[in-house]
């Protein structure tokens, strides 16, 4: 192995048509991803959608059951993990307690007979600001402190990508913000290609350029945080991003620019340009903080959807902003945040409101109404029957 | 003051348990320094004689038998330690066949009578023609402390978090590496503890030993037929030797243990 191998910048990753089965269940079904060089990429899903799964691959822990990974386009699915130029910074730091903090850094360059491991790993714990502490075992760190040497411990190796499994995920949620930072800090710093995977939806949306949504072993959509976050594609990205008021109607009319679609008997007007379907039945959503509350039977506008009346159900107070629980008729439960303008909330429980949206604000998905799952998630009960059962069969083999 | 029963039961028991436990052991080192003719058994004056002159008794019988457990002990304790640290990482990390079959089999000689186990072993050694010497008491004692030191380094591979062997493998250590470098070192106190185990059971077995030693002595072995006609002061002397010597790696182990535990918290 050179070192010539390992690029001091990082390089773009693609994975081709990767699909992942274990015994009982698939863990991804078909994935196609290509993260650029230098990006701070976000892999984002509630757990067991596959997005460990997806490191681990990458990393070389696991091997897919077809497809094709490349890095910097050199094909690298039959390396094994000390092969290739990655590193990751594990969920559990998984530090060697045996070995001092300093040890730990320079392990992967002593490895690699790479000149003056010290010195390099003592630059890298400078940089994690823990230089201090070289000399220390990791059980006398705490979480924080930990969690950068395991950091130091991945970028002093100088990886082409650079793997984060969920490294935030112990920390208390003050050291995690300090943490978000740091760590997007020093991605800027060192240029490398970061590969983030978590469950935490603010965290994707505050560190990473590119933020995938997976769920069930697939990319649901992938895009710029914002673009997510404003234009969501499926009722599990609005859903799991945030969170959205969503309905379901047939489309009623349509121009060039809008659509409209009844619900309930209203007319709900969408953006042409926001909507994905503009025939039959379709659902479409709006985000809870772009509602706006009326006491009384708001005025026709053009420009505004209404609805209601409907009903409080439940106010919970928040400081800087209160959420409002809206039952309508034939419609369901809406979710409203209003910025606390004034002191305390504005409708009380059990008061008649209307709600009404700039029509400029709503969104239409691109999902069938009444979507199946399209498998089982590993966590249900028929899968782990199912993975219970191959494993019976493999111990009654062995006897 | 009111007599308490609660108070004083605790510490008679434990004074009376500790007696009982140590009165042997004092026996024993007394009666090394006793100056006895035939027999060890009547006081007979104080001498240094048989500590300074434990191996020239009956042509050095003494020390060559605690000279054969002494080799019979290590190449047995490392022939074990190696097998049985494989097998437990096997047995703990891989799936393969006839796992659970290995697991029961290795159970086996730790639930079989000493008797039988022996008496067995020699029945084999015989029907195959293998020659008793110290080459059959190694193979008997490798075999039986394979299972303990399986027993003791399956708790430590069980309890090691495969992210850090995966962690090593992700910093660039081969397989090799990994092992030596990660594993290995994780594995050491679980895999001392199996090895000292392995040399006690090893060192003072009689009942395998006795079936399959043929003409050679070990000091167990040594001890039981010297009891039929007076133990000789100098068996006293050897056992005592041992005893001290445990004593002394007992004691510096947990002081060392002790200072750096101050050390540590001190820079912690």
């Amino acid at each position: 192995m050179t070192t010539s191998a390992f690029a001091a910048q990082g390089a773009d990753l693609e994975l081709v048509g990767i699909q992942k089965r274990f015994p009982g269940f698939t863990a991804i079904e078909h994935l196609d991803l290509k993260i650029p060089a230098g990006s701070f990429f976000a892999l984002l899903g509630p757990s067991g959608c596959g997005k460990t799964t997806t490191l681990r691959l990458v990393a070389g822990l696991e091997e897919p059951t077809a497809g094709r990974i490349l890095i910097g386009g050199k094909d690298i699915t039959g390396q094994k993990p000390y092969q290739r130029p990655v590193n990751t910074v594990f969920q559990s730091y998984a530090l060697f307690p045996h070995m001092t903090v300093l040890e730990n850094v320079a392990f992967g360059l002593r490895r690699r007979r790479i000149d003056e491991p010290v010195a390099k790993a003592h630059e890298a714990l400078r940089l994690v600001e823990l230089d201090h502490l070289a000399a220390r075992k990791p059980q006398q760190l705490s979480g924080g402190q930990q969690q950068r040497v395991a950091l130091a411990r991945a970028i002093v190796n100088r990886p082409a990508l650079l793997l984060l499994d969920e490294p935030l995920g112990a920390l208390d949620l003050k050291l995690r913000r300090q943490m978000q930072l740091e760590l997007k800090t020093i991605q800027e710093e060192v240029g490398l290609t970061f590969l983030h995977v978590t469950h935490d939806q603010e965290e994707a949306m505050t560190m990473a350029d590119t933020v995938a949504v997976m769920n069930k072993g697939r990319i649901e959509q992938m895009g710029a945080p914002e673009e997510l976050y404003e234009l969501p594609r499926t009722a599990f990205v609005a859903n799991f991003l945030g969170q959205s008021n969503l309905f379901t109607g047939p489309v009623v009319g349509s121009t060039s620019d809008a659509i409209a679609v009844a619900v309930a008997g209203q007319r709900i007007v969408v953006p042409a340009a926001r909507a994905h379907r503009h025939a039959g039945e379709v659902t479409i959503g709006i985000r809870p903080e772009k509602l706006s509350l009326h006491l009384s039977a708001p005025a026709d506008d053009p420009a505004r959807n209404t609805m209601g009346p409907g009903r409080v159900i439940d106010v919970s107070f928040s400081g800087v902003s209160t959420q409002y629980l809206i039952t309508v008729p034939q419609v369901g439960t809406l979710i409203v945040f209003a910025q606390n303008m004034a002191f305390g909330p504005v409708a009380e429980e059990g008061g008649e409101v209307w709600v009404s949206w700039d029509i400029t604000h709503g969104f239409g998905l691109e999902d069938e109404p009444a979507d199946t799952p399209r498998f089982e998630a590993d966590t249900t009960t028929r899968s782990i029957a199912a993975q219970r059962r191959a494993s019976l069969i493999t111990e009654l083999e062995e006897v | 003051m009111k007599f308490s029963l609660g108070r004083w039961l605790l510490p008679v028991y434990a004074v009376l348990a500790l007696l009982f436990l140590m009165v042997p052991i004092v026996y024993t080192f007394i009666f090394s320094f006793n100056d006895s003719q035939k027999s060890n058994i009547t006081w007979r004056g104080f001498t240094l004689d048989k500590w300074l002159n434990v191996c020239n008794v009956q042509n050095g019988a003494v020390c060559e038998a605690f000279g054969n457990s002494l080799i019979i002990g290590a190449v047995a304790t490392v022939a074990a330690t190696a097998l049985g640290t494989m097998i437990a990482i096997a047995i703990v990390r891989y799936r393969f066949r006839f796992r659970s079959g290995v697991s029961l089999l290795l159970f086996l000689p730790m639930a079989t009578p000493e008797v039988v186990l022996g008496a067995g072993l020699a029945a084999q050694f015989l029907s195959v023609g293998v020659p008793k010497d110290m080459v059959t008491i190694i193979l008997a004692h490798t075999m039986f402390c394979i299972s303990f030191v399986v027993v003791t380094v399956k708790a430590r591979v069980a309890g090691l978090d495969p992210a850090l062997e995966e962690a090593g493998r992700d910093l660039y250590g081969s397989p090799g590496q990994v092992f030596l470098r990660i594993t290995f070192p994780l594995l050491l106190p679980g895999i001392l503890a199996a090895a000292l185990l392995s040399f006690a059971l090893s060192f003072d077995d009689f009942i395998i030993t006795n079936f399959n030693s043929g003409a050679v002595t070990t000091f167990p072995k040594y001890i039981y037929i010297s009891a039929s006609r007076g133990i000789p002061a100098e068996a006293n002397v050897v056992a005592s030797a041992v005893f001290i010597l445990a004593l002394v790696i007992v004691v510096s182990a947990q002081v060392s243990a002790a200072a750096r535990a101050k050390r540590l918290a001190k820079s912690g």
